[in-house]
């Protein structure tokens, strides 16, 4: 058990001390194991999504009476790549009118945004990248960096759609961030650090989610709207905006976009996990298996809201977050710093 | 419905009148329509316009309106026929906004022209379309 | 100040949630519709023009293509008018099994309607429960005369086959489990707190706006007008049914969405009360083979459609073909009030108002 536990740390060191044993300097060492990490990242991140959406295929095709993909290998658990080789091969289709250098970074901006979320995650004991000490806000701050993608595929894409679900996209951001970050705030206080390490190790006696259960409905509400996920998939609305601002890509380049979103739900969801649910912390199995776990029972309830609820509209969704979120998170905030210095 | 069959003898005497399922009111100029139609609607409450269309009669046109009073469920029908060299009417928009579409239709398919009416176009047909195709002269390019 | 601009957006034809190809050219401030204006015509086929080169028989199949989700309410609204027009009686068992297929289309229809207002408004879900129920609807169809959608069953004077035998056990378990089925509605959707805020007070049409713009059926009755032709003036024998007329009071969208839920009730319980009445015997009228009105005669017979008011004016010139024959669509009519229900609301507004109009663009067009 002890190995299994430390399997990825004893493995990291082991190359770091091959590399140092073959003559590389200690900063050479470390950089060659840190390219090492990106490249598992981007690995998982992929073969994850493959994962992620076949299971919400058959989720949804569950609540919704239906099968789901079950042609493709047992379950049809190859759809997803037979899906995948269609958009690679898919001719890439640029619409003459639009301004092409913004069209085309904007959905490799959007899944680089989302692929820098992993690297403050610690997905073990001892097992972040880069065990950042302002990791919370790191996160906080590239994940709402998305919008500007989603920003410039609808202004790029020189379509009104577009460009409706673009200014919903930002302004859904503008109200979302604010709850979002007074959510996180609390847990912060009590955890008294920004390191994601430390907030995992902080809880743990007690997961943060018993101590701010006000503070998690808040995050969970203003998350699902920062991932642009059912009821507020705002800037997409297919029934509205037909696809909003992903209205003109098709082929690989909205296969970008399609595998950011993924990216970000996975990534939101073990942010979850870390901040409320104790994180890599549990009994038996090792740390690194433990906040997969969690992240997927997370992203199962994103994905029952989504195939349960209708879109709210946008007049209310701004209402709400303005009117009722934010007013409540700060106060949460109040009774979290009166009660904390009174306890001191 | 006595007092209507009265005022319509006295005001409108060119008007004809047969009780049928509908009563049916047959005008001769279109001149005297839109008075009609304003007096039953201001005057008997008949305030819904079901239905609006017209017929082609080969040596002229009658348009044709089915008119109710909801919920008390009176029904009038009012024909009137126009001359087919020149097919012109007054229209029933300001009375009943119902009328709106179902004139545009009428325009459309049969040629007729409304007066007054606030947006006469063609609406099930595309807007260069030559031609009436419910009339019976028409003949399919 | 920033100069700010009207963008002027096409809603339709080529969109997700126009039911076919409604066009709404719609002139937004941000999300909010300043302007809208409705183009038709898009699948526009030319129905009354055909009429008149068809027998009254061979147009049969061609209302059922008018409102194709209503299958059997417009080839019955056509073949009572052309019967008026001959002066035909039906059989009393032929009556019974129309009013039985008429309220199993209004069930259809507004089961469809009440899916097709979940996926418009982001409940995928809704869709897929109800097309599971209607479904049951379609293999009924499907038993009595091998059409699922659009399936010719009535004929001039009746039918030319009875319902097959399985029919009875398929209605009986359908009007069983049809409470489970609303109550299973009612959870997912009426009762869901966001929908509840996107139809509550928006798309809002008084009694007033509703009658001077002609708007019929169930839109008509959620503005609060008690008005429904099987009640006010009983075509075929629905003055043998005892129903209610569901009234809204606002005339909003959920109203809208209320009245159809509570009509599919009031159509089961016409059924339930058709099937127990329903006697043994002929089930077609003595139709001539050639059908020939009287020169000069013309008829105006209107029912109520799951649309609405849905009339067939007849023109007969004495021959084997009509001379002129009109559909008062109520599709057609009730789209003429999405301007003035849409304007000042939000562009989201506008797709549940579309929705909630149920509009069935086959008959808007025709």
């Amino acid at each position: 058990m002890k190995g299994a536990e430390t399997f990825f740390v004893d493995l990291a060191r082991a190359i770091v001390n091959g590399l140092e044993n073959m003559g590389m300097s200690a900063l050479g060492a470390e950089i060659i194991l840190l390219i090492i990490k990106f490249a598992c990242i981007a690995g998982i991140v992929t073969v994850n999504i493959i994962i992620l959406i076949w299971l919400e295929r058959k989720i949804s095709g569950f609540i919704q009476l239906r099968l789901g993909p079950n042609r493709l290998g047992p379950w049809g658990v190859f759809q997803t790549i037979a899906d995948a080789i269609k958009l690679l091969t898919k001719e890439d289709i640029i619409p003459s009118q639009t301004d092409k250098i913004i069209f085309r970074t904007a959905p490799i901006v959007f899944i680089i945004i989302s692929l820098m979320l992993y690297v403050v995650l610690p997905f073990g004991d001892g097992m972040a990248i880069v065990d950042l000490n302002l990791g919370v806000l790191y996160f906080i701050s590239v994940g709402s960096l998305g919008t500007i993608a989603l920003l410039m595929a609808g202004w790029g894409s020189n379509n009104k759609w577009s460009l409706l679900g673009a200014m919903r996209s930002v302004a859904q951001m503008i109200s979302y961030e604010i709850p979002l970050v007074f959510s996180l705030l609390a847990v912060v206080m009590i955890a008294g650090s920004l390191n994601m390490s430390d907030i995992v190790n902080a809880q743990d006696k007690i997961w943060f989610v018993f101590l701010q259960p006000v503070a998690f409905i808040t995050y969970f509400i203003a998350a699902t709207a920062e991932l642009n996920r059912g009821p507020f998939d705002m800037p997409e609305a297919e029934q509205e905006l037909t696809a909003g601002a992903y209205t003109e890509y098709s082929g690989m380049r909205w296969a970008l976009f399609f595998l950011a979103e993924y990216t970000n739900l996975f990534a939101v969801s073990a942010l979850t996990a870390i901040m409320f649910f104790g994180g890599f912390k549990g009994p038996f199995l090792p740390s690194w298996l433990w906040l997969p776990i969690k992240a997927y029972i997370i992203m199962l309830v994103f994905f029952w809201l989504k195939w349960t609820l209708p879109r709210i509209r946008m007049d209310h969704l701004m209402a709400f977050s303005w009117k009722v979120l934010i007013p409540v998170t700060l106060a949460n905030l109040v009774v979290t710093g009166c009660v904390l210095h009174f306890l001191k | 419905m006595g007092d209507l069959l009265k005022e319509i003898r006295k005001n409108f005497p060119s008007v004809t009148i047969e009780e049928d399922e509908f009563l049916t009111l047959r005008i001769n100029d279109g001149g005297s329509l839109l008075p009609l139609l304003k007096l039953l609607k201001t005057g008997y409450g008949f305030n819904y316009l079901a239905n609006l269309t017209a017929v082609d009669y080969k040596d002229k046109f009658t348009v044709v309106y089915h008119i109710y009073k909801i919920p008390e469920n009176e029904k009038v029908c009012i024909k009137v026929d126009i001359n087919r060299d020149k097919p012109e009417l007054d229209s029933a928009v300001s009375l009943w906004p119902a009328a709106d579409f179902q004139e545009r239709e009428v325009y459309d398919l049969m040629g007729i022209v409304f007066r007054g009416h606030p947006n006469l176009e063609r609406i099930l047909l595309p807007a260069d379309f030559v031609g009436h195709p419910l009339r019976k002269d028409y003949k399919p390019a | 100040m920033l100069e700010t601009d009207f963008i002027t957006i096409n809603v339709g034809p080529q969109h997700p949630s126009t039911h076919g190809g409604l066009h709404a050219e719609t002139v937004l401030d941000g999300e909010h519709i300043v302007d809208l204006k409705v183009h038709l015509g898009y699948v526009h086929r030319s129905v009354e023009k055909i009429a008149e080169s068809r027998t009254y028989t061979q147009f049969i199949p061609y209302n059922s293509r008018l409102d194709y989700l209503a299958t059997h309410l417009p080839t019955m609204g056509y073949c009572q008018a052309v019967e008026k027009l001959l002066g035909i009686s039906l059989p009393e068992r032929a009556e019974y099994i129309r009013v039985i297929m008429a309220e199993l289309s209004r069930i259809a229809s507004h089961m469809l309607f009440i899916g097709s207002l979940a996926i418009d408004i982001g409940a995928t879900t809704g869709l897929i429960y109800c097309f599971r129920d209607r479904e049951r609807i379609m293999d009924m169809f499907e038993m009595t005369s091998g059409q699922r959608l659009i399936s010719s069953y009535m004929r001039i004077g009746g039918f030319n086959e009875d319902l097959p035998e399985e029919f009875y056990p398929a209605v009986k378990s359908f009007l069983d489990d049809l409470p489970y089925m609303l109550d299973e509605y009612n959870n997912l959707l009426t009762g869901n707190e966001i929908l509840q805020a996107r139809l509550k007070n928006t798309g809002i049409l008084s009694a007033e706006d509703a009658i001077a713009y002609g708007v019929s059926g169930p839109n008509l009755r959620a503005s609060g007008v008690a008005y429904d032709i099987r009640k006010a003036e009983p075509y075929g024998i629905y003055d043998r049914f005892a129903f209610d007329i569901p009234v809204g009071q606002k005339g909003d969208n959920m109203d809208r969405f209320v009245v159809r839920i509570r009509e599919i009730e009031e159509s089961a319980r016409i059924i339930r009360q058709a099937l127990k009445d329903m006697p043994e015997g002929e089930i077609k009228a003595k139709v001539p083979r050639v059908i020939k009105p009287e020169k000069g005669k013309e008829v105006y017979h209107r029912i109520e459609s799951s649309k609405g008011e849905l009339g067939f004016y007849i023109v007969s010139d004495g021959g084997e073909k009509p001379y002129r024959l009109h559909v008062r669509a109520p599709s057609f009519i009730n789209l003429g009030v999405l301007p003035l229900i849409s304007r000042g609301g939000k562009l989201q507004d506008l797709i549940a108002n579309i929705a909630t109009l149920d509009p069935v663009l086959g008959e808007a067009d025709r």
